[in-house]
C-alpha cells in the first residue's frame, strides 16, 4: 500500500512547528488506510535529533535531503527534488502546510507530477469503499465549505493552514527509519538567486503562526494606540493584527493584515478591538478557535461571530483586561 | 518588457450563491468585477511598463462576459486584452485553468514577465499563478510585495514570508504572484475607458489554441467537487454590555470568567 507523506519545513536548520502538526493529520490517515506515514525534510542542517522528533511525533520513515544548496526554499529545485521523489515513491497522499513555501511548492510540484491539489484543507478523511481522501476547504472567503476528491491521479495532495491542528504528544518508544536521500545536481536549479532576507522588527509578525493574535481596527484611532495591543499581544505571547482600515491608515505595516486581502488565522484565541467585522475581515478569522471582540456598536457584525463579545468603548475595556491580566500573572507568581 | 497578467472574472464579494447539485456558482443576478487582488497585478505591471518600456496584456479565462473585466483592465491601462473562451473549458480546476492559461501564454509569443494575483476571491486557492509558471517551466516568485529592481535580464523582488522579506534575483522571463503591499491599484482613465469600448479583444478557443483534448475543462480537470456545504458562521456567542458605572469591571469580570474556563489565560 502506498505511503502518506506529509512536508516537513525546516527554516536555518530548526523544523518549524507545523511539520509536527501536519504528521497528527498524516497519521490519522495513515491509519485509517492501514498504510505507513513519512515525512520529507528538504533543507540544510537539520540535525538527527530533529529528525527523530518526527518519528516520535508520528512518522514511521523520514526522507531527509540536505544540502547547504537547499538551505533556503528556492520553488524550482524544492520541485525537482519532491517530484523525483514523489515518482521513485510515489505515495498515495502528501500533506503540506499552507505557508508561503508549501503553497508555491505544492501548485509547482502538482502540475510536474500531473494530479490535482486542494489548498487550505480544514478536514480530512478518507471515504469509504474507495479509499480516496476527501478534502474539505472554505471557498468564496469562507461563506462555503466545499469537499473536493481527486479519483483517478495520484498522489492526492493538499496544503492545510498551520494551526489548524495539534501535534501529537511525544513518545519516544516509537521508533522509524531515517533515509538520506543523495542531493544529485541535477537537482539544483540555479536560475533564481536568493539575495537574504529583510526582516524589520517593528513592521513585522508572523501572524499566521501565532496561537493569539489580538487584533485593531479603525476604532483604534491612532497609531500610538496599538501600543496597548501590542502590551496585550506580548502578554499572550502571540502577534498584533490588524483590518485593512487601520493598515491603510498607516497605523501599522502591511504584514499585520488580517483578511481576504491580508492574512488569514486559525490562532486559539482573537480578540478584536474597534473592529467591525466586514465580510472581507471576517474571512480572515472564521478558523479562529475563539472570537472575542470589544466594540461599542451592539450591531458591529463582529459581535455576531464572536464567541464572547463586550459592547463597550475599548479604550476602558482593554486597559481593564490588561490590569487583570497583569494582576492574574501576579497572583500565579 | 512584454507583460502578461492573467485576471479573473469573480462575483462581488458580498453576494455569492451555490449550485448545490454542481457544486459551481451561480452567476446570474451578481454583479461580476475583476478579482480585487488582480487590481495589484495589473497595477504593477504598469508601473514597470511606465518605466521600463513594453506594453501590457490582461488575459482572462472565462465565459464570454468575461471580456468586459480584459475591457477594464485596459481602461486601466493595459495595451491590449485577450479573452480565452470556449465551452470546452468550462468547469476547470486550478490543474485545467493552469494548463489552459499557460497555452494560451505559449500564443500570445515573446512575453518577459507574467503577473498574477495572489489568489481569486471566489475560488481562493492562489495555485493557478504557480501552475502557470511549473506548465511552462518558469522560475516563479510568490508574494511579491516589492519590485526593487530591473535590468534586461533579471528582477529583484522581496517576497513575503514568514521570516520577513526573502530577497530574489529572478531572470526574465518569468512568473510572479503579488500581494496588495505592492502598489495601490489606479482608476480607469477617460481616455482608457474610451479606448476600452472600441478595442479589438481576440478570442482564443479550443479551435485557434494548441490544446490537449483531454486536460480541459470539467473532464480534465484532477479534482472533483463532491459536496458543498454552507458553514453556520454565526457562534451564538455570549455578548456583555460594558455601560454604566460598574459596566467594564463586571464585562471585563465575565471575559476573564470565560478565558479561565477555555485555559486561555
Ligand atoms: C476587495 C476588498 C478586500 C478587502 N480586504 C480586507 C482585508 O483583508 N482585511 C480587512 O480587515 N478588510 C478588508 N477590506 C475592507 C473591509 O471591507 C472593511 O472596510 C474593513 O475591514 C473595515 O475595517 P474596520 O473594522 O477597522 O473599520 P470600521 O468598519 O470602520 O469599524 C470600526 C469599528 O470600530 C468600532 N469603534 C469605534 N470606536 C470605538 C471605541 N472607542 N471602542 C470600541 N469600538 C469602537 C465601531 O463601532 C466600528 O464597528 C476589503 C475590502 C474589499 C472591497
Ligand atoms: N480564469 C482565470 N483567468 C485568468 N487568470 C486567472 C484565472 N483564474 C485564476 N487566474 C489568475 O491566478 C491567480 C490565482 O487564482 P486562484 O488560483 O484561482 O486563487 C488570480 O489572481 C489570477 O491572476
Amino acid at each position: 500500500m502506498s505511503f502518506v507523506w506529509t512536508i516537513a519545513e525546516q527554516y536555518e536548520g530548526q523544523l518549524r512547528g507545523v511539520s509536527f502538526e501536519l504528521l497528527s493529520r498524516g497519521r490519522a490517515l495513515a491509519d485509517e488506510l492501514g498504510t505507513k506515514l513519512a515525512s520529507v525534510v528538504i533543507g540544510d542542517g537539520v540535525d538527527e535529533k530533529a529528525l527523530e522528533e518526527l518519528i516520535h511525533r508520528g512518522a514511521d520513515e523520514v526522507y531527509s535531503i540536505q544540502d547547504p544548496r537547499l538551505k533556503d526554499f528556492v520553488c524550482e529545485t524544492y520541485s525537482r527534488i519532491l517530484t523525483d521523489l514523489v515518482e521513485t515513491y510515489q505515495p498515495a497522499i502528501i500533506l503540506a502546510a499552507a505557508t508561503s513555501s508549501g503553497r508555491t511548492l505544492m501548485p509547482y510540484v502538482a502540475i510536474k507530477v500531473n494530479t490535482g491539489l486542494t489548498a487550505d484543507c480544514t478536514e480530512l478523511a478518507i471515504e469509504e469503499g474507495t479509499g480516496n481522501l476527501l478534502q474539505t476547504r472554505p471557498a468564496i472567503g469562507g461563506n462555503i465549505m466545499a469537499t473536493i476528491k481527486t479519483p483517478d491521479h495520484r498522489p492526492q495532495m493538499s496544503t492545510v493552514r498551520p494551526k489548524s491542528s495539534r501535534p501529537l504528544p511525544r513518545d519516544t518508544s516509537r521508533t522509524g527509519k531515517i533515509v538520506e536521500v543523495p542531493v544529485e545536481d541535477r537537482y539544483i536549479d540555479d536560475r533564481v538567486h536568493v539575495l537574504g532576507y529583510r526582516r524589520d522588527e517593528e513592521e513585522f509578525a508572523n501572524i499566521e503562526e501565532a496561537d493569539f493574535v489580538v487584533a485593531g481596527g479603525k476604532g483604534m484611532k491612532k497609531a500610538d494606540n496599538f501600543v496597548m495591543l501590542k502590551k496585550m499581544a506580548d502578554h499572550f505571547g502571540g502577534e498584533v493584527g490588524a483590518s485593512r482600515d487601520a493598515v491603510d491608515r498607516g497605523w501599522i505595516a502591511y504584514p499585520h493584515q488580517i483578511g481576504l486581502s491580508g492574512k488569514t488565522i486559525s490562532p486559539r484565541l482573537y480578540i478584536g478591538a474597534g473592529v467591525s467585522g466586514s465580510i472581507q475581515h471576517l474571512a480572515g478569522i472564521k478558523t479562529s478557535e475563539t472570537i472575542v471582540a470589544i466594540n461599542s456598536d451592539p450591531d458591529a457584525p463582529i459581535l455576531k461571530v464572536a464567541d464572547f463579545g463586550i459592547v463597550g468603548d475599548l479604550f476602558q475595556v482593554v486597559p481593564e483586561l490588561q490590569r487583570r491580566l497583569d494582576e492574574k500573572n501576579t497572583e500565579a507568581t | 518588457m512584454n507583460i502578461v497578467v492573467p485576471i479573473k472574472q469573480v462575483p462581488e464579494t458580498s453576494n455569492v450563491k451555490m449550485d448545490p447539485e454542481k457544486g459551481t456558482m451561480i452567476r446570474d443576478g451578481v454583479e461580476s468585477v475583476i478579482n480585487p487582488l488582480d487590481l495589484y497585478a495589473i497595477e504593477a505591471a504598469l508601473r514597470l511598463k511606465e518605466e521600463h518600456g513594453g506594453t501590457v496584456t490582461a488575459m482572462t479565462m472565462g465565459p464570454p462576459p468575461a471580456e468586459l473585466a480584459v475591457r477594464q483592465a485596459i481602461a486601466m491601462g493595459c495595451e491590449a486584452g485577450i479573452l480565452v473562451s470556449d465551452r470546452k473549458f468550462g468547469g476547470s480546476d486550478t490543474w485545467a485553468t493552469s494548463y489552459t492559461l499557460a497555452q494560451a501564454i505559449r500564443k500570445v509569443g515573446e512575453v518577459d514577465l507574467i503577473i498574477t494575483g495572489e489568489r481569486a476571491t471566489d475560488g481562493d486557492t492562489a495555485q493557478v499563478g504557480p501552475g502557470i509558471a511549473a506548465w511552462l517551466d518558469l522560475p516563479l516568485a510568490t508574494y511579491i510585495a516589492h519590485i526593487t529592481g530591473v535590468t534586461t535580464e533579471r528582477i529583484t523582488v522581496e517576497r513575503l514570508v514568514e521570516e520577513g522579506y526573502q530577497l530574489l534575483d529572478v531572470p526574465f522571463p518569468c512568473v510572479i504572484t503579488v500581494v496588495k503591499e505592492i502598489a495601490s491599484p489606479r482608476l480607469p482613465t477617460l481616455a482608457g475607458k474610451k479606448r476600452s469600448k472600441t478595442q479589438d479583444i481576440p478570442l482564443y478557443n479550443a479551435d485557434n489554441m494548441e490544446l490537449d483534448p483531454a486536460s480541459l475543462g470539467l473532464k480534465g480537470s484532477p479534482t472533483k467537487v463532491v459536496k458543498i456545504a454552507t458553514p453556520k458562521v454565526a457562534r451564538g456567542g455570549k455578548v456583555v454590555s460594558a455601560a454604566g458605572e460598574t459596566g467594564v469591571m463586571h464585562a471585563v469580570d465575565e471575559l476573564m470568567k470565560f478565558l479561565d474556563e477555555k485555559e486561555l489565560v
